[in-house]
């Protein structure tokens, strides 16, 4: 493999692990309200986690390229912007696996018997500590759907990274970037090399998750 | 203070609660009613699960709730047990894990009881490497009930807690909750709809019917009444308290004194001496005018009829005192008629059954 590749390869790894971080810090408490809410807001809040499941990966592409640029909603608070830099990439890349770290995570927690957390309070346990002892244990098969699918989708990404990421070797050029470049080069031994691992990965990931959850009791 | 006063008013889906009492605040207190009369709403109340927007809570001298003043202690800082319908143990613990949930979060000097002591009282001490899967129902109600135990409440709640079980499960959660009964030194609200039930382990009974309480008081006192929705009950009937004065080994009996007389019973293994609750059925007594010649029937007492009430559908419900104590006989219309039966007759009660009460 040549250096640029296994930079991108290394780009592509970190990207996925502070992503899938970063959507489970935000998503757990989002999907534990959405699941548990009344609120009129839902319905509208659920839409909008799911928009990235139909939207082409373009159009979140463009908008967030206007809202990382220097004078955007979110480029405006920094000096330079984040358009074209790892940070921006991180930005894309949540927005974009969001649903697919909430909705396994909502529909763990959905599935809790609300009489276990009942059960719960009723033997001094906050709603916290209810949480952590109670929620958290009975979803573990909920956190490693989100984990696995959020780290295996911001991998295989590449419209939205192709809109914001700007292809700078090293900081923004990831794996799937790196395949397309080298297939417009002609240099298909490479891009057989990488999209064979790729695919390999994918599989493997997949194939964990699912065995994982038939292994489950509950 | 001692007691538990209770003030709510709810509103939910049509249902209305609007419950005021002061209860026992030592005993067993069964809130009896139909399904839907608002027992459980009137227990979540209790327990905090549910919040009454107009409430007013004090339990033993410990002000739990009080609207007007927007005081609301949450479940979690009230030191109190809640044996759900189902069990409702945590799935992904043991059961030693399970029944420690509540005692691990009771700050030290508030624990009463420990695990072994209540491992013994409720014979769970061979499930604690267990998973709820792998036990029965009655297994799970026990653990359920070891669990709020060795939360250290000073309030048991308990939610019908054997309406989920079939009757040889609950024949055999029966011993441990009478066992309780004599240990607990805390109230205990026990909901019910199930009057044989109760009669085994309440000491005073609430009566509930459409989110009111319609009436209180002890049990005895309670089921001797003939005016009250209990006494439709198939299983009507008085509680008369008795001494144990003998066995009869060659028969197999144990003979009975109380205020009316002698009643003889299948052989209890108890000493004599001890006292002992007896219930007898409505349906199981029957009424004569004349001393009853030869008969199977053992227990006869002499009684005078002090009510009388048409339940309709030809049946009445006869109250009479038997020197003292009361016995209720459900008769057919026609049989009244027959004998004439009037406030003050005196008659011959043929009883054919006797249940142990507590």
């Amino acid at each position: 493999m040549e250096s640029a590749d296994i930079s991108a390869l290394w780009v592509t790894l970190r990207l996925a692990f502070i992503t899938t971080l970063i959507l489970l810090l935000l998503g757990t408490p989002l999907a534990w309200w959405l699941s548990q809410t009344q609120s009129r807001f839902k319905t509208v809040v659920e839409t909008v986690v799911a928009l990235p499941l139909v939207l082409p990966p373009t159009v979140l592409g463009f908008y967030l390229l206007i809202a990382l640029a220097p004078g955007g909603i979110i480029g405006g608070m920094t000096t330079h912007g984040l358009a074209f830099s790892f940070t921006g990439l991180v930005i894309g890349s949540a927005l974009y696996s969001l649903p697919f770290v909430v909705q396994p995570l909502q529909n763990a927690f959905r599935s809790i018997n609300p009489l276990n957390l009942q059960a719960a309070s009723t033997l001094r346990a906050s709603p916290l500590d209810r949480f952590f002892s109670i929620v958290v244990p009975l979803s573990r098969p909920g956190f490693i759907t989100a984990a696995t699918l959020g780290f295996a989708h911001t991998v295989g990404e590449f419209g939205v990274v192709l809109m914001i990421g700007g292809n700078i070797p090293g900081e923004t050029q990831v794996l799937s970037i790196a395949i397309y470049d080298h297939v417009e080069a002609l240099e298909y031994t490479q891009a057989h090399w990488l999209s064979g691992g790729l695919l390999l990965f994918s599989f493997i990931i997949l194939f964990l998750v699912y065995r994982q959850n038939s292994r489950w009791p509950h | 203070m001692s007691g538990i006063e209770f003030c709510f008013e709810r509103k939910q889906d049509g249902f209305q609660l609007h419950a005021e009492a002061t209860l026992p605040g030592i005993g067993v207190t069964a809130l009896f009613g139909a399904s839907g009369s608002g027992k459980t709403s009137l227990l979540r109340c209790i327990a905090g699960l549910d919040q009454a927007e107009n409430g007013h809570l004090t339990v033993n001298g410990e002000c739990w709730q009080d609207s007007s003043r927007g005081l609301f202690v949450p479940p979690h800082r009230r030191a109190l047990g809640y044996v759900f319908q189902e069990a409702a143990l945590f799935p992904h613990l043991r059961v030693r894990a399970n029944l420690e949930y509540g005692w691990r979060r009771t700050p030290g000097r508030e624990r009463k009881g420990n695990l072994n002591h209540i491992c013994d009282i409720l014979g769970i001490g061979e499930l604690l490497q267990r998973y709820p899967s792998q036990l029965s129902g009655g297994e799970k109600q026990r653990v359920a009930l070891g669990r709020a135990l060795l939360n250290s409440p000073q309030l048991l709640l308990m939610d019908e807690p054997m309406a989920a079980l079939d009757r040889p499960r609950k024949a055999e959660i029966m011993p441990y909750l009478e066992r309780l009964h004599a240990e607990a030194d805390i109230p205990i609200l026990y909901v019910t709809h199930d009057l044989e039930e109760l009669a085994r382990i309440a000491d005073h009974l609430v009566l509930i019917e459409q989110g009111r309480i319609l009436k209180q008081g002890p049990l005895a006192e309670m089921f001797a009444s003939i005016d009250l929705p209990i006494a439709k009950d198939e299983n009507a009937g008085a509680i008369i308290q008795t001494r144990i004065t003998r066995h009869d080994d060659g028969y197999h009996l144990t003979h009975l004194q109380f205020c009316g007389g002698e009643i003889l019973v299948s052989r209890i293994e108890r000493a004599t001496g001890e006292p002992l609750n007896i219930r007898i059925h409505a349906r199981d007594v029957s009424l004569a005018l004349q001393p009853p010649g030869e008969s199977s029937i053992l227990n006869v007492v002499q009684a005078v009829v002090t009510d009388i009430l048409d339940q309709g559908a030809g049946r009445i419900m006869v109250r009479l005192d038997a020197g003292g104590a009361p016995l209720l006989a459900r008769i057919t219309h026609k049989s009244q008629s027959r004998l004439g039966l009037q406030i003050g007759t005196a008659v011959y009660a043929q009883i054919k059954s006797v249940a142990l009460s507590i």
